[in-house]
């Protein structure tokens, strides 16, 4: 099995696509126009109505976790480089079990609709609502920017249209199921997605390994036959160790401090239902990772290296190009669809989150001291949607053209250690104050800023400097610590009683849950 | 609050620590056999399974493994406790 030479219809219009595209846009649209009838209020706009089963939720969670940079990205990554990938899926995963011992229950029986809820439910109310909010804002941007362009790219690549347009159709798209459909529209839609890109990964490992005798071994020996045995080992991915263990922290502790994947936790009715669907989400997570690196392989033999950095330099389609080499262009067609849909589904969470803490965080807690009528809410609740929806274009448009995949690694770095050590600490630890939460956040979200911006992925790859003031690309091994280190210190040196009693009052319902 | 919560928090909390613990210590055991054991890692067990690879799949199975361990327990044995003191309380 020579690697194909590469004649490819990718980039021309492809029937199949556009169709499946179009059926996937209908049934989505459906989920919304049923989910707009059952959204009249906040609860419902938010959190589903808190109607979400376990089960149901650990697929809507798989769904908003596994982005196209995952599926795409990993296949692409394994298939240029071969184990490396396995650095990043590991990673990916093992935050899941970190979410479901420490996070999940209690986060659950003390929020209501945001990380925000847990992080001020004993403190002043204003200060830890607003550093919240720009720890969530934060995060949610850099990942929206990171999935706005890699749309762009993608759709364009794809289905051959400008990518101006591209972004513009993602952006309303996933508007429309967030305006008008809120958590149960996005909930579904997640759902749906995610048993889209499940069933099209297992369709894609099933036609590979069937010309392996299904024995992975012996692609992977294939490969290495063709490449040269370095594609099993760890390669240039790892070169500075002290850069892998800063991404395995960022990586491990960032999936805690996802709004967007934290605000799925309260759709369910109690802790236990949040429990069992961080044990669903973690079990499909898994088998799709192991998935994606056998895809790797197989594009890797069965397509070939220069057919596919032909295409894209960065591999990120070396998954369609093995659709359309083992099914042809119907089954390019259905992987291309499937990969918008995912992007679609993820966009739309993380829009919903930032929509939460502009309305539900800044606007009513902050600005309406926590009161404000219901219809009031749910208003606020659509404005800052739309606001964001545009702001989402906006950002895919202005960084058209950039190496935007360093920002993924960034949303996770501030999310670990701007929003993780204060989420940990509230729940934990008596003695956190509202000093130590604001501290906490604001340092560990701006050092990872501030670090990144000097990191070698800015100075060196993007401005073209000698070197960079920081080395490791990742700053999670000094931010994280920084994190946690301002919020103790600065709790123990301005203590706080009212924070102290609170947390007595309140600790029953965390561990108990309402009734 | 009474002490019978208190102490369920507490098991809860040293079941959580512990296997926390468990998939830390899998996890950068991993990573720092990938940085600093590039040859073992590299060695194939049988032609195309180098133990790299078996270490990656192996860490994904760890985690589902800790993760069904909490579940197990906490379906048994917290739930159980923590429903005895829903009832008992007045």
């Amino acid at each position: 099995m020579n690697p194909t030479t590469p004649t490819t219809s990718l980039g021309e219009p492809n029937l199949t696509a556009i169709a499946f595209f179009f059926v996937f846009i209908a049934i989505t649209l459906a989920i919304t126009y049923w989910a707009a009838r059952k959204t009249k209020t906040t609860e419902e706009f938010f959190a589903a109505g808190r109607s979400i089963s376990g089960r149901q939720n650990g697929f809507a969670l798989a769904g908003d976790y596994m982005s196209a940079a995952s599926f795409l990205g990993i296949a692409g990554l394994v298939s240029l480089s071969g184990f490396d990938g396995l650095i990043y899926s590991t990673g990916w995963l093992v935050g899941w079990p970190v979410v479901l011992f420490l996070i999940a229950e209690p986060l659950r029986n003390l929020g209501k609709y945001t990380f925000a809820d847990v992080v001020s439910f004993r403190m002043k109310q204003t200060p830890v609502r607003i550093s919240a909010a720009i720890g969530t804002l934060a995060v949610v941007a850099f990942y929206l920017i990171a999935q706005m362009v890699g749309a762009g790219n993608l759709i364009k690549l794809m289905f051959g249209i400008s990518y101006e347009l591209a972004v513009v159709v993602v952006g309303l798209v996933m508007l429309a199921y967030v305006l008008f459909g809120g958590m149960i529209a996005t909930t579904w839609v997640q759902i749906v997605k995610a048993v889209l890109l499940l069933f099209g990964a297992a369709l894609l490992c099933f036609l590979t390994l069937a010309k392996f005798n299904f024995n992975p071994a012996e692609l992977f020996a294939k490969a290495a036959e063709t490449y040269g045995a370095e594609v099993l080992a760890p390669g240039k991915q790892v070169a500075n160790p002290w850069d892998a263990i800063s991404l395995g922290l960022a990586l491990m502790f960032g999936t805690a401090g996802l709004p967007h994947i934290l605000m799925r936790f309260y759709t369910v009715p109690d802790a236990k239902a949040a429990r069992q669907s961080v044990f669903w989400a973690t079990g499909l997570i898994g088998i799709f990772y192991l998935m994606t690196f056998v895809l790797g392989f197989g594009a890797m033999v069965l397509v070939g290296r220069e057919a596919i950095t032909a295409i894209d330099k960065g591999g990120n389609m070396a998954a369609p190009l093995l659709a359309e080499v083992l099914g042809g262009t119907g089954l390019l067609g259905f992987i291309a669809a499937v990969a918008f849909a995912t992007i679609l589904a993820v966009v739309a969470g993380l829009t919903l989150s930032g929509a939460a803490a502009l309305s539900h965080d800044l606007w009513v807690s902050v600005h309406r001291k926590g009161d404000a009528p219901r219809e009031e809410q749910l208003m606020v609740a659509r404005v800052a949607t739309v606001v964001l929806g545009i702001v989402a274009i906006a950002l895919g448009i202005i960084f058209k053209g950039q190496n935007v995949a360093f920002m993924v690694g960034l949303a996770f770095a501030v999310a670990a250690s701007g929003n993780f050590p204060a989420l940990v600490l509230s729940i934990f630890w008596r003695g956190f104050t509202t000093a130590g939460a604001v501290t906490s956040i604001i340092v560990g979200t701006l050092s990872s800023l501030a670090l990144i911006a000097v990191s070698p992925t800015i100075m060196v790859d993007i401005m073209g400097a000698e070197s960079a003031l920081f080395p490791l690309k990742n700053p999670a091994i000094v931010t994280i610590p920084l994190g946690f280190a301002a919020g103790i210190l600065v709790s123990l040196f301005v203590p706080e009683k009212t924070a102290r009693d609170a947390y007595d009052a309140k600790e029953r319902r965390m561990i108990m849950g309402t009734e | 609050m009474n002490d019978d919560i208190r102490a369920l928090a507490r098991a809860r909390w040293r079941v959580a620590i512990l296997l926390s613990t468990v998939v830390f210590v899998i996890y950068f055991g991993f990573i720092f056999a990938v940085a600093f054991e590039k040859e073992v890692m590299a060695t194939e067990l049988v032609p195309g399974l180098s133990v790299g690879i078996l270490a990656g799949a192996l860490v994904i199975i760890g985690a589902w493994l800790t993760t069904w361990a909490y579940v197990a327990w906490a379906n048994a044995s917290y739930d159980t406790r923590l429903s005895a003191l829903n009832g008992k309380k007045p």
